[in-house]
Order: C-alpha cells, then sequence, then structure tokens
C-alpha cells in the first residue's frame, strides 16, 4: 500500500507517455503523431515536476505566507524542475510549430498527410 | 466571425486584460510566479483571440508582421546585450552583478533602478518575453495566413 | 482537512488524464483529436499546480491549451480532418510499447517516494541556490566582521554596504526562486532556449512563407 501511494504518480505517467509513444509509432497520419509527440512530452513535463514535489511545501516564492494561519512557510518544493520545464514547454510549442509547417508543406506537395501513401508516390517514378 | 455579436463583444472586454495581465507577469516575475516566457505567450494568446474573432487583417494591423519580425531579433539582442554589457562593466558574460559596481553606484539613476542581479533579471526577462511573444504572434500568422492547397 | 481533499483531487485529475490519452488513441476525427490534447494539456496543468509549480502551470495552460491548439486547428483546416482507419490489428507496436513501459514501471521501484524530502533531486545544486536567493535577514544582523565600535550613522552605513555585497556577491536577492535560477544562475541556459525559439520561428517563417501565401488584395488571385 505504502508503494502504491508512494509510486502511483510515476506509473500513471509512464502510462501516459507510453500512450504518446504508441500513437506516434501505431498512427500513419502526421497530425496524429504529432499529438502523440506532444502527449508524450506533456508527460516528460509532469515526471519532471512531480519529482520536485516536497509534502508539506509550497512554491518556491520567498517569503511566502501561509493561506490561512499567515505563518512563514519553511518548506518549499524544488525549484530546478519548473525551470527546466518551464523553458522546454516553450521550445516544444516551437519545434511543435515547425513540426506542423513541415506537415503544410508536405500536404501542399503531396495532397496527402498519410505516411503510406505518401511513401507509396515517392516509390512511383 | 461577423455574425458572433456575443463572442465579439466579450473578446473585446478581454483582450485589454489578456494583455495587461502579459505584462504583470513580465515585470512581476521576480516577486510572483512570471517570467518572460509566460508573459510572452500570454501576451500572444491575446493577439491569437483578438485574429481569431475580428480577423486576420485587423491582428496584422495591430501587429504589423514586419514589426514583429524586428522584434524577435531585437528580443534575444537584449538578452545577449545584457551579457555583453556586463562584460563590458568588467564581470562575466551575463554576470550581473557587475553592472551595479560600474554604472549604478553613484549614478543619479541609482535611486531609481533595482540593484544589480535584479536590474539583469529584469532586462533578461523582458527580452525573452519579445521574442516569445513575436515568435508565437509570427507562427499564428504565417499558419492562418496560408492558402489551403487543392 | 486538506491533505485528503487534495489526494482524492489528484487521483481524480489522473484518472481523467488517462482517459483523455486512451480516448485519443481512438480518435479518427483529427479535430476532436486537438481539441481533446488540449484538455489534456489543462488537465496537465492542473496538476502541475497542486505539485506547487504555478510558473509551469499557466505557461503550460497558456501554450497547451491556448496556442498550440491554435496552431493545430490552422493546420487541419490547411490538410485535412479525418485520418485514415488502421488496417491491421497493431500487434507490433503494442509490444513495442509496452516493453519499455513494463521496464519503466520496474525502474520505479528503486525512485523516491513522491514528495520525499530527502530525495537526490532535493539534495544537490538546490540548496545552495535556496540560501543564496535571498540572503537571510538574521545572519546580517548577527555578522561577526561586524564593526561594534563605529559610530552610529558609519555603523548603518556599513551595515548597507555589507548587505548590498551580499545582495550582489552571494544572493540573487529576488523572492521568485525560479526566476532566479532561470534567469541569473542558469542564465546562459536561457541564452540557449531563446536561441531556439527564435530559430524555430524563423524556420516556421521559411517554410510557410512565399507564393501561395494568402493575399488580401483580391485581384491577386487566379
Amino acid at each position: 500500500m505504502k508503494e502504491i501511494l508512494g509510486l502511483y504518480n510515476y506509473w500513471v505517467v509512464i502510462f501516459l507517455m507510453m500512450t504518446g509513444f504508441y500513437i506516434v509509432i501505431a498512427r500513419r497520419n502526421l497530425i496524429k503523431k504529432v499529438i502523440g509527440l506532444s502527449i508524450f512530452q506533456i508527460s516528460v513535463f509532469l515526471l519532471y515536476i512531480t519529482m520536485g514535489k516536497v509534502t508539506g511545501g509550497t512554491a518556491p516564492i520567498l517569503p511566502a505566507k501561509h493561506f490561512t494561519t499567515g505563518e512563514d512557510f519553511q518548506t518549499f518544493s524544488n525549484p530546478l524542475p519548473s525551470v527546466l520545464i518551464l523553458t522546454a514547454i516553450v521550445v516544444g510549442v516551437a519545434t511543435t510549430a515547425l513540426a506542423l509547417a513541415l506537415i503544410v508543406r508536405i500536404h501542399e506537395e503531396y495532397g496527402t498527410i498519410e505516411e503510406d501513401e505518401i511513401l507509396e508516390q515517392d516509390r512511383e517514378p | 466571425m461577423k455574425q458572433h455579436s456575443i463572442l465579439r463583444v466579450v473578446a473585446k472586454l478581454l483582450i485589454p486584460f489578456i494583455l495587461l495581465f502579459a505584462l504583470y507577469v513580465q515585470f512581476h516575475g521576480d516577486y510572483g510566479p512570471g517570467g518572460g516566457f509566460q508573459a510572452g505567450v500570454i501576451f500572444a494568446a491575446g493577439i491569437v483571440l483578438y485574429g481569431l474573432v475580428f480577423g486576420l487583417q485587423a491582428a496584422r494591423n495591430v501587429a504589423p508582421p514586419i514589426v514583429m519580425e524586428r522584434l524577435i531579433a531585437l528580443g534575444v539582442l537584449i538578452y545577449a546585450g545584457t551579457g555583453v554589457a556586463a562584460m563590458f562593466c568588467g564581470g562575466n558574460f551575463l554576470d550581473y552583478s557587475a553592472l551595479e559596481y560600474s554604472f549604478l553606484q553613484g549614478s543619479l539613476l541609482e535611486r531609481h533602478l533595482p540593484h544589480g542581479q535584479h536590474l539583469g533579471i529584469l532586462l533578461v526577462e523582458l527580452g525573452v518575453g519579445i521574442t516569445v511573444a513575436a515568435v508565437m504572434i509570427l507562427i499564428f500568422f504565417s499558419f492562418a495566413g496560408r492558402e489551403r492547397s487543392r | 482537512m486538506p491533505a485528503a481533499v487534495t489526494q482524492i483531487t489528484v487521483i481524480l485529475l489522473l484518472a481523467l488524464l488517462a482517459c483523455t490519452a486512451t480516448t485519443i488513441v481512438r480518435m479518427r476525427d483529427l479535430w476532436a483529436a486537438v481539441m481533446l490534447t488540449g484538455i489534456f494539456s489543462f488537465l496537465g496543468a492542473c496538476w502541475m499546480l497542486i505539485l506547487d509549480a504555478p510558473d509551469v502551470a499557466f505557461t503550460e495552460a497558456a501554450v497547451g491549451a491556448g496556442i498550440a491548439t491554435v496552431l493545430m486547428l490552422g493546420t487541419l483546416a490547411l490538410t485535412s480532418r479525418e485520418a485514415k482507419p488502421p488496417e491491421h490489428f497493431p500487434i507490433l507496436p503494442i509490444a513495442v510499447v509496452v516493453m519499455p513501459g513494463a521496464a519503466l514501471v520496474f525502474g520505479t521501484f528503486d525512485m523516491p517516494y513522491f514528495g520525499d524530502p530527502f530525495a537526490p533531486a532535493h539534495s544537490h545544486v538546490m540548496p545552495e541556490y535556496m540560501s543564496d536567493t535571498v540572503p537571510d535577514v538574521r545572519q546580517i544582523e548577527s555578522h561577526p566582521g561586524e564593526p561594534q565600535d563605529a559610530h552610529s550613522d558609519e555603523h548603518s552605513d556599513s551595515q548597507r554596504n555589507d548587505s548590498q555585497d551580499r545582495g550582489a556577491h552571494h544572493g540573487v536577492g529576488v523572492p521568485n526562486i525560479i526566476t532566479a535560477v532561470l534567469a541569473s544562475y542558469r542564465g546562459y541556459d536561457t541564452l540557449g532556449e531563446t536561441v531556439v525559439i527564435f530559430t524555430a520561428g524563423i524556420g516556421v517563417l521559411l517554410l510557410l512563407r512565399g507564393r501561395r501565401e494568402r493575399r488580401d488584395v483580391e485581384e491577386d488571385g487566379e
């Protein structure tokens, strides 16, 4: 029971990660692949953030008053994962936009965004 | 979107507050949650909402693409320029403490500006915010301004 | 009181996240899949808020539920809305996914428990950042190097200089530690990330700028 309560967050994150991975490898549609990648990406963000949490802590902003009692907090969650993920999110959306732009160009050249149809067109002379 | 008057009115009400909130997040990022990345994205979201409701051309008039292109580079320039300024003040690249000693202390501005590290962080976040907002707005323009093929 | 409530909320959120993800897998209507991805990001942002990362949470809400969704819808408008049905049962992808998944779950048994204050992630680098970011007031007051017999105005002056020096040398002096680490301690890193965004923006402009750009002058079209 203690293990389940202590580790369930990782398991959920791994499930989400693998769902994203599955979409990337099993679906032929390019937009669906990008969706899968972004699900994978968000679950990696969640993995990092969940590792930074400290029980009884609060957001790492000093000085932090308790919501109801007005006392100063002494425990803070780890700010480092937040910093890493903060930049990763914005970089992630920039690269997603780049992928989507490539998809738009592919659709203009091939008239389809299904991977197998693109490969078929490539094989024909 | 001309016929959706409710959407237009609500968007008109919301957009100023979205932009104001972005500026608050930008310049209050050292005391509360926030910073350049968040502020840039929120600001861009405000402009994107404007473009979605009032049409792409209206949004282009508000945020001219040619200006946005300059702003992308300007943000990175502000960031790197802060680092170089620190070097000219005798510190390492991006060592904001150097800003304090060589030009803040004893100058007229000392009273009005935050101390070295704080000033450096504000400048750097401003650069990040400008770049992120401009990139997001321009990406939206290029997707929305594209014609469907076939 | 709040601990149990938070626990239940988190479990509900995680269940919703898992449901959304599995629904996205089965969805063939891309429009709905994109909207569900937005919902997925938003749920993720809610969980991040509970995990004490407000900065990340509202970046994720603005980016994932806002801008990324708009961009994907824009792409759908330019391409197609429907994905083709898969031809056969995907036994190979399922095997490929289950195996690393099982390995990762096996790996979690060595991980520190959720919220463990003694986890290795909290023991290195972070304490120094934490203690240096805002100079501790009590430490300044009981500073051993303080001149004891100085004149009162000189004394306050030296104390002011001392605290300034502390702010300059040791600490960043910004209450939000995330901002301090992001912009000051990891300034090089953030510069690099900004340049990545800059490059991605230029890449999108290069790809989508050009002959097929929509002209707003009517007579220009064919």
